[in-house]
């Protein structure tokens, strides 16, 4: 058993039904601090189910949540997002007619004057401190004040996720992050990612590319029907192992299989 | 912020009214042998008319930004106007609608005006932003009401006998100092406050304005209230200068308000716009009505020519968007 000292999210007995359709069982999931975990599994496994009870786009049907040893209900993701839980969506949810700066700071904004909702933004300090989040990052984006429209979708994808990582969040978490884009591109967000372990900021990563996943993270999760089936410490098992639990068929029937 | 993206499209409107007042010029001297420009006192009638309908382009701009729409700009003035008027008559009033309140301080038909233009918007703002309605049909509705209230209240009379003290605010340069104040404020609060920040975020990707923790309803209510107060103020800077308030006061002047908003480049799929290409829009307008008159062409033939530049507008616009749409 962990020391609950260490464990910064954990979930007991979490379940979720639609009506009859029993999309996450009695999921008992732990995450370490600074630990980097992938939940994989096939299509209609739970995973997004499972993202979705904890980041507030749904509540549980039934089962507990607890974030840094407290039992939390969030009711939006807005809740979620207070209490230190930072999603990379697939549709990365930036503004695209607003420059670099705006949708980093986006609900946050550094202010130069406060007088509600019509307080002066500190536009230089955004700008500062957008160019030293991105020079983190290591993404050559060459001039901030463009809009997000008109950059690449690798650009594009690095500026959400230094969004999520900027914020000295407790958690992060993404779902397919690479999925649209290019090699070079995923190359760079894969960077980003490692230096969130540098940093010590924990992550759940969701994707269906087991060569990224054994590249990146520590353990890994496998989901099959709305269940978790296993988990196992990714640098202690391979390609095939994993499969077989994601299929939920003996080993050596994959052996030529593309998934890694 | 907003600058290198936008800053050749505002250039390229200025050009757009520029060479209209050019091609008016050339026209005049070819056909009634007269200078349009040359005529100050033409310039001032010009910027006079279009002060009113601006200080409304000035809110509906915000409203189209959201990407939202704002068709009861006209109404409220009207309904803005009546009652404002009807707290700044003058003592010697022949049949007031209040006798107990002659005389005022004019301080209280001005908030009176601009509280019912504020509550008009508030509606707007409130069952756009509650109830799923989409905008264009719950401004509509005000539009109708507005329209039937401003008559209902006084049945159907004209407001009129308003004190010289009132009335000094429609005249001379007052309702062009009024909408260049209204526009230069509004115009930095969209570039450097959090509301503009906000309101440039909600018409941009609605869903990522709200995962970022903005109240997007809050923020509509907000928008749409502005909206309707400055068609409040235009009633009452209206109703001054015209020195009486009728219930068909500012009638069409929502349409040539949007019309406005959008030759200056706003976009109506929101998330782009500024007010500084409103005010060359406005006075696009302005220069065309103008020179139609000046070259004594008939009113219908403006209608159509100003039909067919807000249809090019947007037809503009939505190429601007299909080619951003194909980059990302």
């Amino acid at each position: 058993m962990n020391n609950q000292d260490d464990i910064i999210l954990r979930t007991d007995n979490l379940t979720k039904r639609y009506g009859g359709v029993h999309a996450l069982e009695e999921a008992n999931f732990t995450l370490k601090k600074g630990e980097h975990v992938a939940i994989v599994g096939d299509n209609g496994a739970g995973k997004s189910t499972f993202v979705r009870q904890i980041t507030g786009v749904e509540q549980p049907t039934s089962g507990d949540i607890f974030f840094e040893g407290k039992r939390v209900e969030f009711n939006s993701p807005l809740e979620a997002r207070e209490a230190g839980i930072e999603s990379v969506f697939q549709d990365l949810a930036l503004c695209n007619d607003l420059d670099v700066p705006s949708n980093l700071f986006l609900g946050r904004e550094e202010l130069l004057f406060k007088f509600g909702p019509f307080s002066i933004l500190d536009e230089k300090k955004m700008m500062r401190k957008a160019k030293e989040v991105l020079e983190r990052t290591a993404i050559k984006i060459p001039n901030l004040s463009n809009h997000v429209g008109d950059m690449s979708g690798g650009q594009r994808q690095c500026v959400a996720i230094s969004r999520s990582a900027s914020f000295a969040s407790k958690l992060i978490i993404m779902d397919e992050p690479t999925a649209a884009l290019g090699v070079q591109e995923t190359t760079q967000v894969e960077n980003i990612i490692r230096s969130l372990k540098d940093q010590g900021v924990p992550l759940i990563l969701i994707s269906h590319n087991l060569r990224q996943v054994f590249n990146l993270v520590d353990k890994i999760w496998v989901f099959r029907r709305g269940r978790i089936v296993g988990e196992v410490i990714a640098s202690e098992t391979d390609g095939n192992e994993i499969v077989s639990m994601i299929t939920g068929m003996q080993g050596g029937v994959h052996e030529k299989a593309s998934y890694i | 912020m907003f600058k290198r993206e936008n800053l050749p499209a505002e250039a390229s409107i200025f050009a757009v009214f520029v060479g209209i007042a050019v091609l008016f010029e050339v026209l005049g001297w070819l056909f009634i042998g007269k200078s349009f420009l040359g005529n100050v006192q033409r310039l001032e009638i010009i910027i006079l008319q279009v002060s009113i309908f601006g200080i409304i382009a000035v809110g509906v701009t915000q409203v189209i930004i959201t990407s939202g729409i704002d068709l009861s700009g006209g109404a409220v003035l009207a309904l803005s106007a009546m009652v404002a008027a009807s707290f700044a008559q003058s003592v010697d009033a022949f049949a007031p609608i209040f006798p107990q309140f002659l005389g005022l301080p004019i301080i209280i038909p001005i908030a009176v005006g601009l509280a019912v233009g504020a509550a008009c918007g508030w509606v707007n703002g409130s069952i756009t932003a509650y109830t799923g309605i989409p905008p264009f049909i719950a401004t509509l509705g005000m539009l109708v009401t507005a329209r039937a209230v401003a008559v209902i209240y006084t049945e159907g009379q004209p407001v009129y006998s308003l004190s010289d003290s009132f009335t000094v605010i429609g005249s001379g340069a007052w309702p062009v100092l009024v909408f260049f104040v209204v526009a230069v404020v509004f115009h930095l609060v969209l570039k450097h406050t959090v509301y503009g920040k906000h309101t440039y975020a909600i018409g941009s990707n609605e869903k990522a304005a709200r995962v970022a923790g903005i109240n997007v309803r809050r923020h509509k209510i907000m928008v749409y209230t502005i909206a309707g107060s400055l068609s409040g103020l235009a009633g009452v800077v209206m109703c001054a200068r015209a020195t009486i308030a009728q219930s068909g006061m500012g009638t069409m002047y929502e349409l040539d308000a949007i019309s406005a908003v959008v030759i200056g480049g706003t976009s109506l799929f929101g998330g782009r716009g500024r007010i500084s290409g409103t005010v060359i829009g406005v006075c696009i307008l302005g220069v065309i009505t103008s020179g139609f008159t000046f070259l004594r062409i008939d009113f219908y033939y403006q209608e159509i020519v100003k039909g067919m530049i807000i249809v090019g507008a947007v037809m503009l616009d939505q190429r601007r968007q299909a080619k951003q749409r194909s980059r990302s």
